[in-house]
């Protein structure tokens, strides 16, 4: 076990150092932040001074080991934005992030076993044909649509909640609702295939011939077995929240680190953005280890 | 009437499926009573599962649909009752032995957990049903049973799993067990203490037992009556020994006709010098040795057997023979030129003599493909062989040789049976004219009267084109009639080596002897003196 978790941080250091070079480099395409952040009348003695003290004077490749040599030692920086630490600014806006993908998440993921099990259990049933018709629509619904849409309806139209922002309960309504669609769509239909499976399997046989229950046999027997598959696409869809939901944290004008990168990204903020990257890096790299211990402790046979 | 055990009356099941309506079983009875064992025997495809199925409510419906008939329980008709009531007598009642412990098992739930929850089902309290599946898995036998109920299935060797499948019907104390085709995965000699425990724990608890079997000697060794099925409908039923020694019904006679075991031994041809010999080889699998200093000798247009259990390496001889897996030493000179050390080109010219025929035709063959390209990819591979001018002429010939017709060629795996796919294997095989087939377990997975046309076939082939043959087998009355050598391996070494005649009748080797005791013959008289020398030996 220790040595797969060793083995797995190793290979994840590898394209996480990769990745780190590359948007080092590929952000400082995108312009220097001196124009963006000093007047435009500021006298070139200003611009120096703004330069020299971000350190934007040394070449690009003297820049990069600055930022290594910091990193190596936990300082990502500081934000010129915010005139705070980097990381500081980024932890904030992940755990809005983190919580936001938590919860959408569990609710998905129960929702989708239930209905999509049950779809599972009698194919070609009313049920079954319902949920397909849905879960299909959710799956390839354009998420940014939905969310304005919902905005018009239930925060302008009818009022029963608020447009954006955080601070009240209400302000998670909508941006839950809106990012639950998709994955749940596409999980419903993973569900119900790997549950058809499940299902049609010699021990669910020997179960019946054992007299167990059938809501005992769908959720207990075949459930764990179909779990495998449903566990890798959860994991892939939690991953794409993790990132930050960009557009829908943008439209509902929600604090996670998804608007954060965007925001920081525009304002050539660079030590953020690579923050955030590599705070969600982390998170997501912790999340697929999570997962594969989910597959051990689901299969014994993956144990040993 | 008196009333049975358990009864199947006029029983009709139909399936609806895309191309029509198939009537899996037409106007079947048959009956059960206390202590008694009654087999239902018949071949794939013949609805002999499907009246089991019928009193376990275990058809989907739809597809299925039970057109007529009653199932006679307890003085009830099973069929006329609601689901929990059904629900209520599998496995309390009527508990059910399935073929293939390994799929029918959860494999995501340890088998202490599995068995328990048969008696939880039932209403026991969950310390007492953990009590008695400690006492169940100790009785069937089971190594420290303490700790076996906290393994997992795949943990366990085939007739372990197949010894707690039973522990698991025979939880709740049934009165009757239905045991589908129980030992059909099972080595020889575990097939026969499966069979036993069976019998043993029968006699404790006077159990009715229902077995579904193609085999005539597992209904020999086992049953009191037999009823023979075929196409959905019973030809013939009776005492075991009255419908073996006077079948009534032709399908009856063809079936006890088709046992193998019974033909003429085969003498070897010549002392000629052999095409292929085998030295001293090696393989171990990480710490276990796969073989262990095997070696042999075939002559061409010989046969040779390899005859052993699963894990006694005889399918890694194949495999390394082939160069698919590479021996650790040991040296196989095939006319004298080492297969082990060829190059890769020398073997690639090499293949065409050496061809395989593999156990399961439904994986061996690409079902994407149609027969003419199944068998004409060899030719592909090796253009020098034919023209493509004649392919089609070629592929309509051997198609003929393997006794099915020409017009086949267009038609894709699926659409033939398990006997025709394993035709078509072989007609592949024959397209490269080899000289040396290597057969593993070519016949075990088809019904014993196709098994018979196979075995035909290759007799043909043999003779009539002089192809060696390295014929893997567990299955000792097929080889017997086959083959001019019997090599028997156990663990990895050749334990016994000698003409059939030799093996058969006066084998050297303990194991030998123990492999030969073991397998059942169908004839019902032989089967009981067996059994009374095996008690007396016992006792």
């Amino acid at each position: 076990m220790l040595t797969f978790i060793r083995k797995r941080s190793v290979a994840s250091l590898i394209s996480l150092v990769g990745l780190v070079i590359l948007v080092f480099f590929l952000s400082r395409l995108t312009g220097d932040p001196t124009d963006l952040y000093l007047p435009i009348d500021a006298t070139d003695e200003m611009r120096a001074q703004f330069r020299e003290i971000y350190g934007l004077n040394d070449p690009l490749i003297v820049q990069f080991g600055h930022y290594v040599g910091d990193l190596v030692q936990l300082d990502f920086g500081e934000s010129i934005r915010k005139a705070r630490p980097a990381i500081d600014v980024v932890l904030e806006a992940f755990v809005w992030t983190l919580q936001l993908a938590v919860i959408t998440m569990a609710l998905v993921t129960a929702a989708a076993i239930v209905v999509g099990s049950l779809a599972a259990f009698r194919v070609g049933g009313f049920f079954d044909r319902v949920s397909g018709v849905l879960s299909l629509v959710a799956a390839s619904a354009p998420d940014f649509w939905i969310a304005i849409v919902a905005i018009v309806v239930f925060a302008v139209g009818l009022g029963w909640l608020p447009t954006s922002g955080t601070g009240t309960p209400w302000h998670w309504i909508l941006p839950i609702a809106v990012l639950f669609i998709r994955p749940f769509g596409l999980i419903v239909q993973v569900v119900r295939g790997s549950m058809i499976n499940a299902l049609s399997s010699a021990y669910v046989k020997t179960a019946r011939a054992k007299g167990i229950k059938t809501r005992k046999i769908i959720f207990v027997h075949a459930l764990r077995n179909a779990m495998l598959p449903i566990i890798t696409v959860i994991g892939d869809q939690a991953a794409s929240l993790l990132n930050g939901a960009v557009v829908i944290e943008t439209i509902f004008g929600f604090p996670g680190v998804g608007k954060l990168m965007i925001d920081s990204i525009l304002q050539r903020d660079f030590t953020v953005v690579l923050a955030s990257i590599m705070v969600t890096a982390l998170a997501i790299f912790v999340m697929n280890l999570l997962i594969d211990l989910a597959y051990a402790a689901l299969d014994p046979r993956i144990r040993h | 009437m008196a009333d049975h055990l358990l009864e199947v009356r006029n029983l009709s099941v139909e399936f609806h499926t895309a191309g029509g309506v198939v009537k899996a079983v037409n106007d079947v009875s048959w009956h059960v009573d206390r202590r008694e064992t009654l087999a239902i025997l018949g071949e794939s495809g013949s609805g002999k599962s499907v009246s089991t199925a019928a009193i376990l409510d275990l058809i989907d419906m739809p597809p299925g649909r039970i057109t007529s008939g009653e199932i006679r329980f307890d003085g009830r008709d099973l069929l006329k009752l609601g689901a929990a009531e059904r629900r209520d007598i599998n496995g309390r009642r009527i508990a059910m032995i399935f073929q293939d412990p390994l799929s029918h098992l959860n494999p995501v739930y340890n088998v202490g957990w599995q068995i328990v929850e048969t008696m939880t089902a039932h209403g026991q309290s969950r310390a007492k049903a953990q009590a008695e599946a400690l006492r169940l898995v100790t009785r069937v036998g089971i190594p420290n049973p303490a700790e076996a109920l906290r393994k997992y299935p795949h943990e366990f060797s085939g007739g372990q799993r197949q010894r707690l499948m039973i522990a698991m019907a025979l939880a709740m104390k049934p009165d009757v067990i239905i045991a589908d085709e129980p030992t059909t995965a099972l080595d020889v000699t575990v097939q026969a203490e499966v069979l036993a425990l069976l019998k043993e724990l029968q006699g404790e608890t006077g159990m009715g037992v229902v077995i579904i079997t193609h085999d005539l000697g597992v209904v020999a060794e086992i049953a009191d009556r037999v009823v023979v099925m075929n196409a959905g409908e019973i030809v013939e039923s009776g005492t075991t020994r009255d419908v073996y020694h006077n079948p009534r019904h032709p399908y009856t006679r063809k079936l006890i006709g088709a046992a193998p075991g019974k033909g003429e031994m085969h003498a070897p041809l010549s002392t000629a010098e052999p095409v292929l010999k085998v030295r001293n080889v090696m393989k171990t699998y990480g710490t276990f040795k796969a073989l262990d200093g095997v070696g042999l000798d075939l002559m061409a247009g010989e046969t040779l057997a390899v005859v052993g259990e699963s894990g006694s390496g005889k399918s890694t001889l194949a495999r390394i023979l082939l160069r698919l897996d590479e021996a650790d030493a040991g040296e196989a000179l095939w006319k004298g030129r080492d297969l082990f050390r060829m190059s890769p080109v020398e073997l690639f010219v090499l293949r065409r003599d050496l061809q395989m025929v593999f156990q399961d035709p439904t994986q061996s063959l690409n079902p994407r493909m149609t027969v003419f390209q199944l068998i004409s990819e060899a030719w592909v591979i090796h253009p020098e062989i034919l023209p493509k001018a004649q392919w089609r002429r070629r592929v309509a010939d051997l198609l003929a040789q393997v006794g099915l017709r020409p017009e086949h060629a267009n038609r894709y795996p699926h659409q033939f049976s398990g006997g025709q796919r394993q035709r078509i294997a072989i007609a592949r095989a024959l397209a490269l004219e080899p000289e040396l087939i290597i057969c593993d377990e070519a016949v075990s997975a088809l019904d014993v009267s196709v098994q018979a046309q196979v075995i035909d076939l290759l007799n043909r082939l043999r003779r009539e084109m002089g192809i060696a043959f390295i014929f893997i087998a567990h299955d000792l009355p097929v080889v017997r009639d086959f083959a001019d050598h019997v090599m028997v391996m156990r663990k990895g070494r050749v334990v016994e080596y000698g003409t059939v005649r030799q093996v058969f009748e006066a084998p050297r080797d303990p194991y030998t002897q123990a492999l030969l005791a073991a397998g059942l013959d169908p004839d019902p008289d032989v089967q009981a003196a067996r059994r009374a020398e095996r008690l007396s030996v016992r006792a």
